[in-house]
């Protein structure tokens, strides 16, 4: 093997020959009592598997957890009561369900750095290991769609809201975990598209 | 698992049929097992001969083609709602049509196994699947009778065979039936069609039609005095009423008005006079479904009340166009008259738009069109490209003024959106708030492009300063044009910036004078026939003609025919710019119609010999044009 094919091996993580479609990708939101990854809390965690360009209604997960956190203040976001709240899964019981769902699948979330955080910190309290699972971020990936030209400013943060726009996406079941995962996994399969146009890619490049 | 997914599957298919007749709770848990399908523009769904999937389809978004590949005839265009793909449901047979992908799609995949039982035991549900069933398989009698543009193309008839059947789909009617007793007065009855702004007006007896009286019977029977104002419909009505059965297709309900020369065909429940009536239909409903016409697809627009409405209008001017193209017509004329209806279709979302904002515009503004719909080269659908300059403001209502026409851009993005423009990848949209700005705004941002003219400016220049008014008011840009040349003229610099711009586009031949192709992505191994063939010309013609301060012709074709008004000595050169800039167009237009896209790309093999000699005898002209800016604004010494 030359050295120019060594370092090539190097640097992909998959086998040329497994196509986009081929991969199953678990498509994933969480809505959680706040933003502070210490103190708030896993309401809920909404989950499909996107492959071959399809999305099976069945194979989706949505889990509700067990809160004894619960702040007022974000209510207001996802509707979410803490009575609606009881009866439910405890925070282990629901993360082993969801580890099982998940598998070595890709996730891919919307600013993904805070649903894995947000997990792990749950993973990491009950005393699980953290998530070892490649990532993609469909906010990170819409930004490689547009054109780079000094004509126009760039958004730092593209919402999914900004990205449901763009792709014509029904907000309908907006922040609700599983309506969230949906819009996202839209906006991936337009996003790939929309990549494609531009350059033949495959599952190592989306990755760069 | 009933989930937030299944909800939203259930919500979308209780308004569509069979699935309104399901039960809520049956529908919620079918939802539960459908899946959800993407499918890229041209995909196959299915092919003919495949063995049947487990799952028939529903469009959610999207488009779908179905086909039968042995005449690559579209036999019938799915869209929001349809379903396809029943043969397995029916039948234990393979596939007899194609489904492909017209636009990108997003379906619903229904296992049969699981919907089945609802088809049996709902009555209503399995009517309808066997009604859609039977009419996706038509009769292949109906291609005689395929809507011809005009009625003198004899000898074109194989043209006709790959047009979409528009012919074939049902017909819309009006549910909205005057009805009168038949005791009413003739005086009476005038006045209530007057009121309701109908040309005819049906006799009912217990409800079931007994008569008719049209505009024409009042004519020839009040209005010449044989009969009194005062006669009652009874007397002058026209019976028996023709009826039919509401499910016509456009070209039954032309040959039913043509085989008894009436322009009224009263639709009823079961098709006869003893069932109640349900819709009328006009033939100015026949005209409007057949829209062979620019005029009639005008009025459709003016009725159309949602920008979703616009949505099918648009796909009839393409069809319009594909018969201009078709029939050799020559393409200044076709570009005129589809910018025109293009046109058309913009101010009519923009109406809508402005009856949506909760109070009317603050002050006067004007919607511009920029690139190449400013230009009026734009056929077909390609990105947005517009602005909005509005009046200048005092300072106190600065902001608030914005605000308005920010929220009102965003408004008309999206219905543009929605009739199919895509968003412009480079955000160049009224909704940007750098391209919605006020006239001093405007002036400063023009004045900092011509008085920088760096790489970037330049290219804004070239998009922006090909505008034209779609809507609104023309005060304000005649000033802001006026402001343009001024500076252009005090900045001769920009010329030679501007000129440096216009040579940049890549080269379409290369030394053995193949042609170049895309090296890379999605187009890989075509012509780029925008940017390598229209834009060098395009871009050279806006330098020439900006330097003769010539405003007011943004065309291409036209700016050329002025420019060798104004050049005696390089006449021949531009007339053959006008011309190849034309054929271009058209050869660019053609492509798209063929690949339902906007005709950028064009693969080199699916050409003739004699098209590819056409292009390559435009390539010379370009060249030489090129090489004239360069030596008369001098660049080399620029660049």
């Amino acid at each position: 093997m030359s050295l120019f094919n060594f370092w090539k091996k190097e640097d992909n993580l998959f086998d040329e020959n497994i196509s986009i479609e081929e991969t199953r990708f678990v498509v994933l939101d969480t809505e959680t009592t706040g933003f502070d990854y210490d103190n708030d809390r896993i309401l809920c965690i909404g989950a499909l598997v996107l492959q071959n360009n399809m999305i099976s209604i069945q194979d989706s997960f949505e889990v509700y957890i067990q809160q004894d956190h619960y702040d007022k203040s974000t209510a207001q976001i996802h509707g979410i009561l803490k009575d609606f709240v009881l009866k439910r899964p405890n925070e282990l019981e629901a993360l082993q369900q969801f580890l099982t769902f998940l598998g070595d699948s890709i996730i891919i979330a919307h600013h993904t750095i805070f649903d894995i955080t947000m997990i792990n910190k749950a993973l990491e309290r009950n005393d699980l290991p953290a998530l070892t699972n490649k990532t993609l971020d469909t906010a990170h990936l819409y930004k490689k769609t547009l054109i780079k030209s000094h004509l126009f400013e760039r958004k730092d943060h593209y919402t999914l809201d900004d990205l449901a726009d763009k792709f014509d996406i029904s907000k309908k079941d907006r922040h609700t975990a599983l309506g969230d995962a949906y819009i996202t996994a839209i906006a991936f399969l337009k996003i790939v598209k929309k990549l494609k146009e531009k350059k033949e890619i495959n599952l190592n490049q989306i990755f760069k | 698992m009933k989930n937030t997914i299944s909800h939203r599957v259930a919500d979308f298919l209780k308004d569509y049929p069979p699935f309104n007749f399901m039960h809520q709770k049956d529908l919620e848990k079918l939802s539960e097992q459908i899946s959800i399908v993407y499918k890229d523009k041209d995909a196959v769904i299915f092919a003919e001969n495949d063995k049947t999937h487990d799952s028939f389809y529903v469009v959610h978004k999207g488009a779908i083609a179905l086909k039968k590949s042995s005449k690559n005839n579209v036999l019938d265009m799915c869209d929001e709602g349809d379903i396809f793909g029943l043969r397995p449901l029916l039948a234990q047979e393979n596939y007899i049509m194609e489904a492909v992908a017209h636009e990108e799609s997003i379906l619903y995949a229904i296992p049969i196994a699981v919907f089945k039982p609802y088809a049996l035991e709902n009555r209503n549900v399995g009517n309808f699947l066997i009604e859609s069933y039977a009419s996706n398989t038509r009769n292949p009698y109906s291609d005689i009778h395929k809507d011809k543009l005009y009625g003198d193309d004899l000898g074109n008839d194989n043209l006709h065979s790959t047009k979409d059947s528009f012919d074939l789909q049902p017909i819309k009617y009006s549910k909205k039936i005057v009805t009168c007793s038949p005791s009413t007065t003739a005086r009476d009855i005038a006045k209530i069609m007057n009121k309701k702004k109908v040309g005819a007006i049906l006799i009912v007896d217990e409800m079931l039609p007994i008569g008719i009286i049209t505009d024409k019977d009042l004519r020839n029977k009040i209005v010449t005095g044989d009969y009194s104002i005062l006669t009652t419909a009874e007397t002058i009505m026209t019976k028996p009423v023709v009826t039919y059965p509401k499910k016509m297709t456009v070209t039954e309900a032309q040959m039913a008005m043509m085989k008894s020369n009436i322009n009224y065909l009263c639709l009823t429940k079961d098709g006869t006079v003893n069932t109640k009536a349900v819709g009328i239909l006009s033939k100015h409903d026949v005209m409007v479904a057949l829209g062979n016409n620019p005029a009639v697809l005008i009025k459709a627009l003016k009725r159309a009340k949602k920008a979703k409405e616009i949505k099918p209008i648009r796909a009839r001017i393409m069809q319009l166009l594909q018969g201009y193209l078709d029939q050799n017509i020559p393409m200044t004329l076709i570009s005129k008259i589809i910018t025109e209806l293009n046109e058309a279709c913009t101010t009519r979302v923009i109406e809508i738009c402005i009856e949506k904002m909760s109070s009317p515009p603050p002050v006067k503004f004007a919607w511009l069109a920029l690139g190449s719909q400013g230009r009026s080269e734009q056929m077909l659908h390609t990105d947005q490209d517009n602005a909005i300059v509005y009046e200048n403001v005092s300072e106190v209502f600065r902001d608030e003024t914005k605000v308005y026409f920010l929220k009102f851009a965003a408004l008309v993005n999206k219905g543009l959106f929605d009739i199919g423009y895509d968003y412009c990848p480079a955000e160049m949209m009224a909704s940007n708030p750098k391209w919605c700005l006020s006239l001093d705004e405007w002036k400063t941002q023009v004045h900092h492009w011509i008085t920088n003219p760096g790489k970037n400016e330049v290219l804004l220049s070239f998009i922006f300063f090909d505008y034209s008014v779609t809507y609104g008011d023309t005060e304000i840009t005649n000033e802001l044009s006026e402001f343009i040349f001024e500076n252009v003229k005090a900045n001769p610099i920009f010329y030679v910036h501007l000129v440096s711009g216009a040579l940049q586009s890549p080269s379409p031949t290369g030394f053995f004078r193949q042609f170049l192709v895309e090296q890379d992505g999605a187009n890989k191994d075509n012509f780029d026939i925008k940017r390598r063939a229209l834009m060098p010309l395009t871009d050279a013609a806006r330098v020439l003609i900006l330097s003769h301060s010539v405003k007011s012709i943004s065309n291409t074709a036209e700016r050329f025919e002025k420019l060798a008004e104004l050049e005696p000595n390089n006449r021949e050169l531009y007339l053959s710019c006008s011309y190849s800039f034309k054929a271009l167009l058209k050869f660019r237009t053609k492509q798209g119609l063929l690949h339902n896209d906007s005709g950028q790309f064009i693969a080199l093999e699916s050409l003739s010999k004699m098209e590819k000699i056409k292009l390559k005898r435009t390539f010379k002209t370009i060249k030489e044009l090129q090489e004239l800016i360069s030596v008369r604004f001098n660049v080399s010494n620029v660049v």
